[in-house]
């Protein structure tokens, strides 16, 4: 057996605040389809994004057919002949498709310069019958379905001759039927010899199709095993693996009587009869894979997005936000999933980030008062233990964790009752993380409601008093905290338990 | 943002220093905590010992920082405003006549009356570029109201009624709809309303306006042309508006990041509504300065005035794609651009050449912020950084 095709050695690859990916190392042989597993988080994506040139690495070796190479870009990616079909299709869907197959390498006539468009029409016919699809390649990527883009991403990797195929979670959004089609055809791949890595959370994927998994978790390297040779508990137990350390603090929350409780809330596409209720001082965890709609619930909650059906219940009053304002008036504040992008305002000074949800408190009759603005941002960001020289510093100029302690001076600058904390700890370094842990325990001590989402499984356990656990939208378990184990807890937001 | 701190005043001095009592958390290690281009109160050693958490000071006041005050984009305004006068003053000696001057910006001040509510819609991002067939409407409608037996003051009234509804028209389409272009949609109601004013009038004038309306254009107050009286206290009001109000603030806020200020709290078509309704009305007052100086009003008056408005509010500073810019930025950048057509006019420079010339410098205005910040990136790519390299970071700030 010659060289590997493709082959990672002692690959690291730091974010600023976070370690993505730790010596990490990775073998993929001809005609091999292989299949990478792990939590949210666990480096999965920022492995592939340094195999197809969108993020450089830190250190490390990359060995193509047993040569070193180095990719600046997706570019140098695809001119090595990887192609990667995404978790989110990144067709263009107003684009027929036979342009979205060739684009970037249109078919060109020799003589006139111009695409060939009979040509290109007709080699996508070809590609397209080689996937067993009958797709008409004139019709705009837009009208198909989920499914049948996601063959045209398929046909547009094979256009290029590709020798390794990557695909981001490619069944996440496909029925059984579709999935069973997407298997053949990458069976037919393997068979003319092309590598297929393989990122998908769904263990039936991944027996059915893949000769070798590799585990990762928490960016580190866990190991790689025969298929056939690893049990199913066995691999939860690798992704799961053992604590790190990281300290929780010790609880001090008294919890109350019921504060908010949400009854049969539904928005299609997003989640489905949802019921649930928290309690005043109680910690509540949400626990689920990307796509099982916690973050939608979270926005409905918080009146971002609205519900189609169903009701929320405030201390026994029926509210309906229809925006964020009115969420927050009614005491219903969240601490947003994208930081930087819905929570800050990133080239403000920290005082007027902390005091925008609420600029009214700060009017004296018209006039806003920047002394009080100040003085509150200063109170508040001690609270937290923010650390910064002064509260006129740009949010941008922080780190991670204590630009989400200044989102959270923002949420205890209003009257809240519930606080809704979106992957409070995203991004944020390890030593940062226990503090904001702190804060939340702080927060129910004081008699907050807090819902806290996560999707790591040790600091839901850590911080939350009960969890639930969903799965495509649907609530599939309920757990005390004290009670469940990180496996029972898999289980359940994989909807295998 | 330009926004500087405020000066705390000499009354405050014990804000400058953190108190003798506590240096150690004060300093955060100066290097490593966060890449500050802005922390003018730590003459510090670099004794950076990690301070325990639960002790640490942030100080909410901070010395006036005359580095960061004198970088602002104004004060190159200021030079330019300055560099104008010079030029001009040397190349016509009728140039630094009083009377002269006065007569040239009664002529020139009802296009200055638009700049601050346009400047507030470039705030959020959006644009407005119907604001002179607003004026033409509401003006040809005041008009032809007049000539049809109402009474001037109602007729007015009814003028500033019309600029207000005309504006709210376009805030409601783009509150509505907001994956439309305010480019596209006021494009589409500047061709409207026009129109209108064009099919209600034909190309006819409708005048006879009562001789006391002559007086709101070519009257003086205090010495000074009416429309530049108004024009100092629209300012006044604006400063006021923009920079002291929770209203102002959210401007920028929507600016900066439409979507954070969406989730504090801010409703943006709300905002959206009211910033294109008051554009409608200083379009109206506009439009009535307008007529009264000429007497009469025609479908095609105001023509081109859009242009000149919005060449005047990015010239003073505000970012075309938003949450940029202050009040006293655009205020100078109006005075650079109202002289220099009065001093090429006095040389008899043909107004075409005029144009191409305003054109060019709006270039030159539009492409400082860029250099300001490849010098910035430039000195961040430095890897060790250097007093001198702070210096150019705080440059870009200013």
């Amino acid at each position: 057996m010659d060289a590997p095709v493709l082959e990672m050695m002692n690959v690291t690859k730091t974010f600023p605040g976070v370690k993505a990916l730790d010596n990490v190392q990775f073998r993929l042989d001809h005609g091999q389809i292989h299949a990478i597993m792990g939590e949210n988080g666990a480096g999965k994506s920022t492995f592939i994004k340094i195999i197809t040139g969108v993020h450089a690495a830190d250190s490390g070796q990359m060995l193509l057919n047993g040569q070193v190479v180095h990719f600046k870009n997706p570019n140098d990616a695809q001119k090595a002949s990887i192609a990667a079909i995404y978790q989110h299709s990144t067709s263009y869907p107003h684009l027929s498709v036979a342009e979205n197959i060739f684009i970037g390498h249109e078919q060109v006539s020799k003589f006139t310069g111009m695409i060939d468009w009979k040509a290109m029409y007709r080699r996508a016919e070809k590609l397209l019958a080689e996937l067993d699809s009958h797709l008409n390649p004139r019709r705009p990527v837009g009208s198909l379905t989920v499914a049948e883009r996601q063959i045209v991403e398929v046909a547009k990797a094979i256009s290029t001759d590709s020798q390794i195929v990557i695909m981001d979670e490619p069944t996440a959004s496909l029925s059984s039927r579709e999935c069973e089609k997407l298997y053949q055809i990458s069976e037919k791949l393997r068979d003319k010899g092309t590598s297929i890595i393989f990122i998908s959370h769904r263990f039936e994927d991944m027996y059915r199709l893949a000769d070798k998994v590799t585990v990762f978790r928490d960016g580190k390297y866990i190991g790689t095993w025969e298929v056939a040779a690893i049990s199913e508990p066995d691999l939860i137990k690798a992704m799961v693996g053992r604590e790190i350390e990281r300290v929780y603090p010790q609880k001090s929350n008294q919890i109350g009587q019921e504060l908010l409780r949400v009854e049969g809330l539904s928005k299609l596409g997003f989640f489905k009869k949802v019921n649930f209720s928290l309690r005043k001082g109680e910690i509540l965890g949400f626990s689920g894979l990307v796509g099982s709609g916690r973050t939608d619930l979270m926005q409905c909650l918080a009146g971002v997005a609205r519900a189609d059906q169903g009701q929320v219940f405030l201390e026994g009053r029926k509210v309906s936000p229809k925006s964020c304002r009115q969420a927050l008036k009614e005491g219903i504040g969240l601490l947003p999933e994208d930081r930087q992008g819905q929570g800050l305002i990133l080239e403000w000074e920290i005082y007027k980030n902390v005091t925008l949800s609420e600029l009214k408190k700060y009017q004296n009759k018209t006039v806003l008062n920047e002394k009080k603005e100040r003085a509150t941002a200063k109170k508040l960001g001690q609270r937290v233990s923010l650390k910064a020289p002064t509260v006129m510093d740009k949010v941008s100029s922080l780190s991670g964790g204590n630009q989400q302690k200044v989102v959270f001076c923002k949420l205890l600058n209003s009257e809240l009752k519930v606080l809704i904390l979106d992957e409070p700890t995203k991004g944020v370094d390890v030593g940062a993380k226990s503090q904001i842990y702190e804060i939340i325990n702080d927060l129910a001590a004081q008699g907050y409601g807090v819902i806290f989402v996560s999707s790591d499984m040790p600091e839901l356990l850590g911080v939350s008093d009960r969890i639930m656990a969903m799965h495509e939208g649907v609530i599939t378990g309920e757990f005390l905290a004290s009670e469940v184990t990180q496996e029972k807890l898999l289980l359940a937001i994989m909807n295998l338990g | 943002m330009n926004d500087a701190p405020k000066n705390p005043g000499p009354k405050n001095p014990g804000l400058k220093n953190p108190g003798p009592k506590n240096p150690g958390p004060m300093k955060p290690g100066p290097t490593n905590q966060a890449p500050n281009n802005q922390a003018p109160t730590s003459p510090a050693p670099n004794g950076g010992s990690q301070a325990p958490l639960a002790q640490r000071q942030i100080l909410d006041a901070v010395a006036f920082d005359p580095k960061r005050f004198f970088l602002r984009w104004e004060w190159l305004l200021v030079v330019l405003l300055l560099a104008v006068n010079l030029i001009n003053s040397n190349l016509s000696p009728n140039y630094l006549v009083w009377s002269n001057i006065m007569d040239a910006i009664r002529i020139y001040a009802d296009k200055m009356i638009l700049i601050f509510p346009m400047m507030m819609i470039i705030l959020i991002g959006d644009i407005d570029i119907s604001v002179a067939s607003t004026m033409a409407l509401s003006g040809v409608l005041m008009g032809v109201s007049h000539a049809a037996g109402l009474p001037m003051p109602l007729a007015m009234v009814l003028a500033l009624l019309v600029g207000a509804i005309c504006g709210t028209i376009n805030g409601l389409i783009l509150a509505k709809y907001q994956e439309l272009a305010a480019m596209i949609v006021t494009l589409s109601t500047m061709i409207i309303y026009r129109g209108v004013a064009s099919v209600i009038l034909e190309d006819r004038a409708a005048g006879a306006f009562p001789d006391w309306f002559s007086h709101i254009g070519w009257g003086s107050l205090f010495g000074l042309p009416v429309i530049l009286v108004f024009f100092f206290l629209e300012t006044a009001v604006f400063i006021w508006v923009i920079h002291y109000t929770a209203y102002g603030r959210s401007l920028y806020a929507l600016g900066n990041n439409a979507e954070a200020a969406r989730y504090s709290g801010i409703d943006s078509k709300r905002v959206k509504v009211s910033l294109f309704a008051i554009m409608g009305v200083f379009a109206s007052i506009a439009a009535i300065f307008l007529a009264s100086k000429m007497g009469s009003v025609r479908p095609s008056m105001a023509k081109g005035y859009e242009l000149d408005v919005i060449a005047m509010v990015v010239l003073g500073g505000v970012s075309t794609s938003g949450g940029q810019g202050r009040v006293i930025g655009v205020f100078i950048a109006a005075f650079i651009i109202g002289f220099l057509r009065y001093g090429l006019g006095l040389i008899n420079v043909p107004s075409p050449t005029i144009l191409v010339l305003i054109g060019c410098l709006l270039i030159v205005a539009a492409s400082i912020p860029n250099l300001k910040n490849l010098l910035a990136r430039r000195a961040k790519a430095v890897p060790q950084p250097s007093p001198s390299t702070k210096v150019t970071t705080s440059q870009a700030d200013g």
